[in-house]
């Protein structure tokens, strides 16, 4: 059953569907939009019962077909673990992103300081599906060409979710993301292309974009170093690392809160992802060259982050910089290129987008009772509104990685894993953990502790809708803090599998004292 | 022998180009166009002659379409604008600017 | 040392097989699952959710004692029984396996967190009777629970670290309890951050011993420490010293804990006084190991624990808030106990039996000012008390007896203890253990002080109370509790110390104390030790005792208002930390949008400026389109002739 290209098919179809319904049935394209979604949900599943953690294929489920055969490009879509957790935290997330954006395209209630007017329902939950879409082509990708149409495609839907949805400076910030991001694909495209030109066809080979027959075929270092560089900036720009990263708070704070959830969640994992999958197993000497500036790219973004997020006076803000110092983390996993910090790194990808999904999203709830994204306009919530400043806690804990939370143990492989081989960027990258506290606690303090605000009497607890939108993410981070050996096992040969065609191996302990009790053991 | 129709070609093209820069009424303008368009012809013809071919003359046939179209809808333009503001001057129509 | 060494760790761990010992990990699931139903359940459970939370912090403490009594019956070296639960965090190199260590060490600790903490859950049921929200302290208590047995229970690091943050939650989430409170607020957020400053260094603590030897289980860690070089075992044991420091509000990171009693009171008794704070001492204790391998790290732990005595000591003298002046005599106590964890072999088991005596004590002294503040309108000024020891029989007998633990009454269960850490002090050494010792002695007098300066004012003297205030002794559901705990602090140290029931108890895990020779009652530092506490108790006297207290605080000296304002840790720790902070905070902000983002636009609005003028070449005027493009197609034209391509 060719699973991946249905999977890409359904969403997009039922975008296609949702966008073509009469004017006027608005709770029809809501409803429509949920149950493809479901319907996506399911389908993929499906799909992960019957993935094989332990098989020695690359990619599972592949598929292939020929697109453009004058140039070797195809239509090559298959999953190993890493693509497979992130394709689940895609659809995961988009029906929690549709429940959730219900009434995003209403006009605002009275009293709000800014009056939006209403917008178009059906056209923003068409532009959802064809979001997820694109979302499981860009991870399902296994053609360098394919990848590159998908990451610049995405640009499209969420452009105009920006642009159109967002809030009072809405075109700036969609303009700044949509540059920001076309800057760092065109410097991909040359790298593409010139990847293509410049690969070593062995003997009876053919040119190909074939993600598996490139590897390896970019030998000449210089090459190596010129396209990773094009590669990596276009990942940094999109994941965002610093100093690429400012669109990121200008982009999350004017999208509505479903849309912010995407982008953080999903579309900037995929420069994480690329990072993971393209930079490392393409340039493998490149990446071994350039280790030393991404890990202070890293490092520097998780400090500075962190920082610049304690001082942050609007929520929305705040928690994009909080992302910006979490992208550090999972850069400094993906380059400390060992199997624990790697996994984690990977692991990070999926619960960074379900605990800062939560965050947006309880905040995006708060704001559209207050109609402020200010933190200075809030105080005493928890009084009024227990349920809500409870999901709050939770997620910010999360976002703070307390143990038993989902976040904590991603956390603990990327500094565990990265300490083996360079232990002072990760102890550095540890300070994060304090800073972290710092700008959670102190947010959550402002808006939710102390008397309650006078602007804030009379707001309303969590409904039925909200409910369901917060619980199944909650259930997430708590389950997946107590017991993420699901996703591991998927996880681990996979990142084990980048590594060798890295050709790097993990530091033996100077007391090797596990691997002796093993022994005993037996 | 062909040197003398590339001559008068240079001429025409020459001399259409200078009306095209110097003539303010937009018919005038126009009529210089066609003039640089048959001096091209002139040329395409002059050279397919000259190399034996036909990939000239068929070129030439092309450029007449091209033109015939071109004064169909240039013209109904000018007489739109005509119409409009009472006058045939390109310097009076330059509404579309920065 | 090498014979120690090889001693600590000697018992291997066996696998639990059924038995209440395979089910200890019921100890853990039942507190939690209270705190789940208790806060998924939501107002539902508000009716019996008291209940609910004190039947399942019984339960956990039934399971303890079951526990505890199937380890008695197993000879010495058995006494370390592994349980398995699950694979935690399965990567690359690291691979958590979660699962539970009982020992005498853990199950001395289990039962005291489940014991005292059960006495505190039905305390809390008469102390929060009047809270609208008295199931969610039942469900945070119960987290809390949970927590700390995880922290204590986990074979290994990993878990101890969740158990670890997780009371650092507990406690952040019971010290806001009432959050409506700014006060309180601040001091949540406060006790959090600080504790993750410490956090920090027993993270890096864990990765380094990760890094050297591959695993983060006890039991392989503590079989190799040996082979690991001191520098490695130093820096480790440093760090978990600065994860001690944050929990057990040590110093340097002390501040958090006085601002902590801005929680219920029964929290401060369970959390701050009784088991979570002693954390820091069972990370020592449990990583004896490491320790022992690493002198100067063992040293530094002893430093730490004797400045902190005195700090402590020093701040309870000066304090007119009830709660405060016990929350700095925890601090100090809790100093003690970490001086004698530093003293090695010799002292681990001296600390976690002051721990014992001190969790009874302290939480009864706690609970007992929660009892006065209850009958005085939550006033917690010292200064408005007097002469409470006739309306409120109960809470001053029980308090009393607790306060002639904790100076060192003999016969009383400070006495031993804390005795026999004086002694293991000056058994240090030269002249370390003069300083030790010196510095513990002391203590004990300065503690004899603050504490009958205590007494004094709350239930001698005459009635300084306010108006409205008609102090009356508290119901049964709140005695009860007191008297046991005050059983606790009469008992405890006997039948701990004599006969070196809990040292011999305890030594499968950290191994047998040098040239130690049972107490000693006449010896001569116990004889000093007591001629200073009589000084200290007549100092008070005279103080407070025999001259009436001024209901206003007066200004004091310089040492006593420096005492007041908690040895300027504060002051310090805001101009050190929080100023610079908050300016490097801004600058960043100020940076991130003028600089980085800065540019960015700067770029964009010179592409912009530029385009704004290029765009002026477009007049409209047809011709001049045309000339432009014949000069164009000159240029062009006349660069293929100059080229000769054509």
């Amino acid at each position: 059953m060719p699973w991946l290209p249905i999977l890409i098919a359904v969403p997009a179809v039922g975008a296609l569907g949702v966008s073509l319904l009469p004017k006027g049935s608005d709770k029809l394209a809501k409803q429509l939009t949920l149950a493809v979604s479901l319907v996506v949900l399911a389908l993929t599943i499906a799909m992960a019962t019957q993935f094989s953690a332990g098989s020695k294929e690359r990619f599972q489920f592949a598929q292939t077909y020929d697109w453009i055969p004058a140039f070797g490009v195809h239509f090559g879509v298959g999953v190993d673990g890493i693509a497979l957790v992130l394709i689940a935290l895609s659809v995961i997330l988009v029906p929690i992103v549709v429940l959730a954006s219900w009434h995003d395209t209403d006009a605002s209630p009275d009293g709000h300081a800014e009056a939006r007017p209403k917008r178009s329902t059906k056209t923003y939950f068409a532009l959802i599906l064809a979001l997820e879409a694109m979302m499981i082509g860009v991870f399902a990708a296994t053609d360098v060409f394919l990848f590159y149409v998908f990451f610049e495609a995405m640009l499209i839907p969420m452009y105009f979710m920006i642009g159109s949805y967002g809030g009072p400076q809405r075109s700036y910030a969609a303009v700044k993301f949509l540059l920001y991001s076309l800057f760092g694909g065109l410097l991909m495209l040359v790298a593409v292309i010139a990847t293509y030109v410049f690969q070593a066809v062995p003997q009876g080979g053919e040119k190909s974009f074939l993600f598996t027959e490139l590897i390896g075929r970019i030998q000449d270092p210089a090459t190596q170093k010129w396209l990773f560089l094009g590669f990596f900036i276009a990942f940094a720009v999109k994941a965002p690392l610093v100093p690429f990263h400012t669109w990121l708070p200008d982009a999350a704070a004017q999208a509505p809160a479903g849309a912010a959830v995407l982008l953080v969640g999903v579309l900037d994992k995929v420069g994480t992802y690329g990072m993971l999958r393209f930079c490392l197993e393409l340039f493998p000497d490149a990446a071994k060259f350039f280790t030393p500036l991404v890990l202070v790219l890293s490092v520097v973004g998780i400090v500075y982050g962190a920082i610049v997020a304690i001082g942050q006076t609007d929520m929305k803000r705040l928690i994009a910089y909080t992302s910006i110092s979490h992208f550090g983390f999972i850069a400094l996993g993906v380059f400390a290129m060992t199997s624990d910090g790697g996994a984690g790194a990977t692991l990070y990808m999926v619960n960074h987008g379900f605990s800062t999904g939560a965050l947006f999203l309880i905040v995006g709830m708060l704001i559209w009772r207050r109609g402020s994204q200010f933190i200075s306009d809030y105080g005493g919530v928890q009084k009024i509104a227990p349920l809500l400043a409870g999901a709050f806690l939770i997620a910010g804990l999360s976002g703070l990685a307390l143990p038993g939370l989902s976040s904590f143990v991603s956390e603990f492989l990327v500094l565990i894993g990265s300490y083996t081989v360079y232990p002072v960027y990760a102890i550095i990258a540890t300070l994060g953990v304090i800073l972290a506290a710092i700008y959670i606690l102190w947010m959550y303090q402002r808006t939710m502790n102390g008397p309650t605000a006078e602007s804030v009497k009379g707001m309303a607890d969590l409904n039925i809708r909200e409910k369901w939108v917060v619980a199944p993410l909650l259930v997430l981070i708590i389950g997946l803090g107590f017991y993420p050996k699901p996703l591991l096992d998927v996880i681990n040969p996979a990142v084990k599998q980048t590594l060798s065609t890295v050709g790097v191996s993990d530091p033996a302990p100077k007391v090797p004292a596990a691997a002796e009790q093993k022994g005993a053991g037996q | 022998m062909t040197t003398h129709y590339l001559v008068l070609s240079a001429l025409l093209f020459s001399i259409g180009a200078i009306g095209v820069l110097i003539r303010r009424n937009a018919i005038v303008v126009f009529m210089c166009v066609e003039l640089m368009l048959n001096a091209a012809n002139l040329a395409l013809v002059a050279f397919a002659r000259m190399h034996g071919n036909l990939d000239g003359q068929i070129i030439a046939f092309f450029v007449m379409v091209v033109a015939a179209a071109e004064v169909v809808v240039g013209l109904a333009i000018i007489v739109t604008i005509f119409r409009t503001r009472r006058s045939a001057s390109v310097d009076d129509v330059n509404l579309l600017k920065y | 040392m090498t014979s120690l060494l090889a001693a600590a760790p000697a018992a291997e761990i066996a696998q639990a097989s059924g038995g209440v010992l395979g089910l200890s990990w019921l100890m853990i699931a039942l507190p939690l699952a209270g705190a789940a139903i208790l806060l998924v359940g939501g107002r539902r459970t508000n009716s019996f959710g008291h209940l609910l939370g004190t039947a399942m912090s019984l339960a956990s403490f039934v399971v303890a004692v079951l526990a505890f009594f199937e380890l008695l019956g197993r000879t010495a070296e058995q006494r370390r029984v592994g349980v398995e639960l699950f694979d935690f965090i399965p990567a690359g190199q690291l691979d958590v396996k979660m699962g539970l260590l009982i020992d005498p060490l853990s199950i001395s600790f289990a039962l005291l967190i489940t014991g005292v903490g059960s006495l505190i859950h039905i305390y809390s049921i008469g102390y929060m009777s009047h809270d609208p929200d008295r199931r969610r302290f039942f469900s945070y208590l119960n987290l809390f629970v949970a927590a700390m047995l995880l922290l204590v229970l986990a074979d290994n690091y990993v878990g101890l670290y969740i158990g670890w943050e997780g009371v650092g939650l507990a406690s952040y989430l019971l010290i806001g309890f009432w959050q409506f409170k700014p006060s309180a607020a601040v001091a949540a957020k406060k006790a959090f951050i600080v504790n993750r400053v410490g956090d920090f260094g027993l993270a890096i603590g864990i990765f380094t011993l990760f890094a050297t030897f591959g695993t983060v289980a006890y039991g392989p860690i503590f079989e190799h420490a040996d082979k690991a070089s001191t520098g490695i075992l130093t820096a480790v044991g440093l760090l978990l010293l600065l994860g001690a420091c944050g929990k057990s509000a040590q110093l340097p990171l002390q501040s958090w804990l006085l601002d902590a009693m801005e929680g219920p009171t029964p929290v401060s008794a369970l959390i701050h006084a009784a088991t979570m704070v002693t954390a820091g001492v069972y990370l020592i204790t449990r990583s004896n190991p490491i320790f022992d391998g690493a002198p100067t790290a063992q040293l530094a732990v002893a430093i730490v624990g004797a400045a902190t005595l005195l700090a402590g000591a020093i701040i309870g003298c000066a304090k007119d808030d009830i709660k405060k002046a016990l929350a700095g005599s925890t601090m100090s106590q809790i100093g003690y106990m970490m001086l004698a964890a530093g003293l090695g072999p010799a002292g681990y088991a001296i600390a976690i039996a002051h721990l014992i005596t001190h969790g009874f004590f302290k939480a009864g002294m706690f609970l007992g000012a929660g009892s006065v503040m209850h009958a005085m309108n939550d006033d917690v000024n010292m200064r408005k008390y007097g002469g409470l020891r006739k309306v409120m029989p109960i809470t001053f007998i029980t308090f009393g007896l607790g306060y002639l633990a904790i100076i060192g009454f003999p016969g009383f269960a400070g006495y031993f203890t804390k005795d026999l850490i004086i002694e293991a002090a000056f058994g240090q050494e030269g002249v370390r253990g003069y300083l030790l010792g010196g510095a513990a002695l002391l203590g004990a007098a300065i503690t004899a002080f603050y504490m009958s300066r205590l007494m004094f004012m709350t239930f001698f003297g005459e009635k300084r109370w306010d108006k409205d205030a008609h102090p009356h002794e508290s119901p049964p559901v709140m005695t009860w509790p007191l008297i046991l705990l005050a059983i606790g602090s009469v008992g405890g140290g006997a039948f701990l110390v004599l006969g070196d029931r809990f040292i011999h108890f305890l030594e499968p895990v950290v191994g047998k104390p040098e040239n130690h020779h049972g107490f000693n009652p006449v010896a001569p530092v116990g004889l000093i030790t007591l001629v200073l506490v009589a000084a200290g108790v007549a100092l008070a006297w005279v103080m407070y005792g025999r001259r009436p207290v001024p209901v206003e605080a007066p200004r004091g000296s310089f040492l006593t208002v420096f005492a007041r304002r908690d040895l300027y840790g504060d002051a310090i720790n805001e101009s050190l930390l929080m100023r610079p902070g908050q300016w490097l905070t801004r600058f960043a902000v100020f940076f991130d949008n003028r600089g980085v983002d800065g540019l960015v636009n700067g770029l964009a609005a010179g592409v912009g400026g530029t385009s704004g003028r290029l765009r002026r070449l477009q007049t409209g005027f047809a011709r001049s389109y045309a000339l432009s493009m014949f000069f164009g197609a000159a240029i062009v034209a006349g660069a293929l002739l100059l080229v000769g391509n054509l």
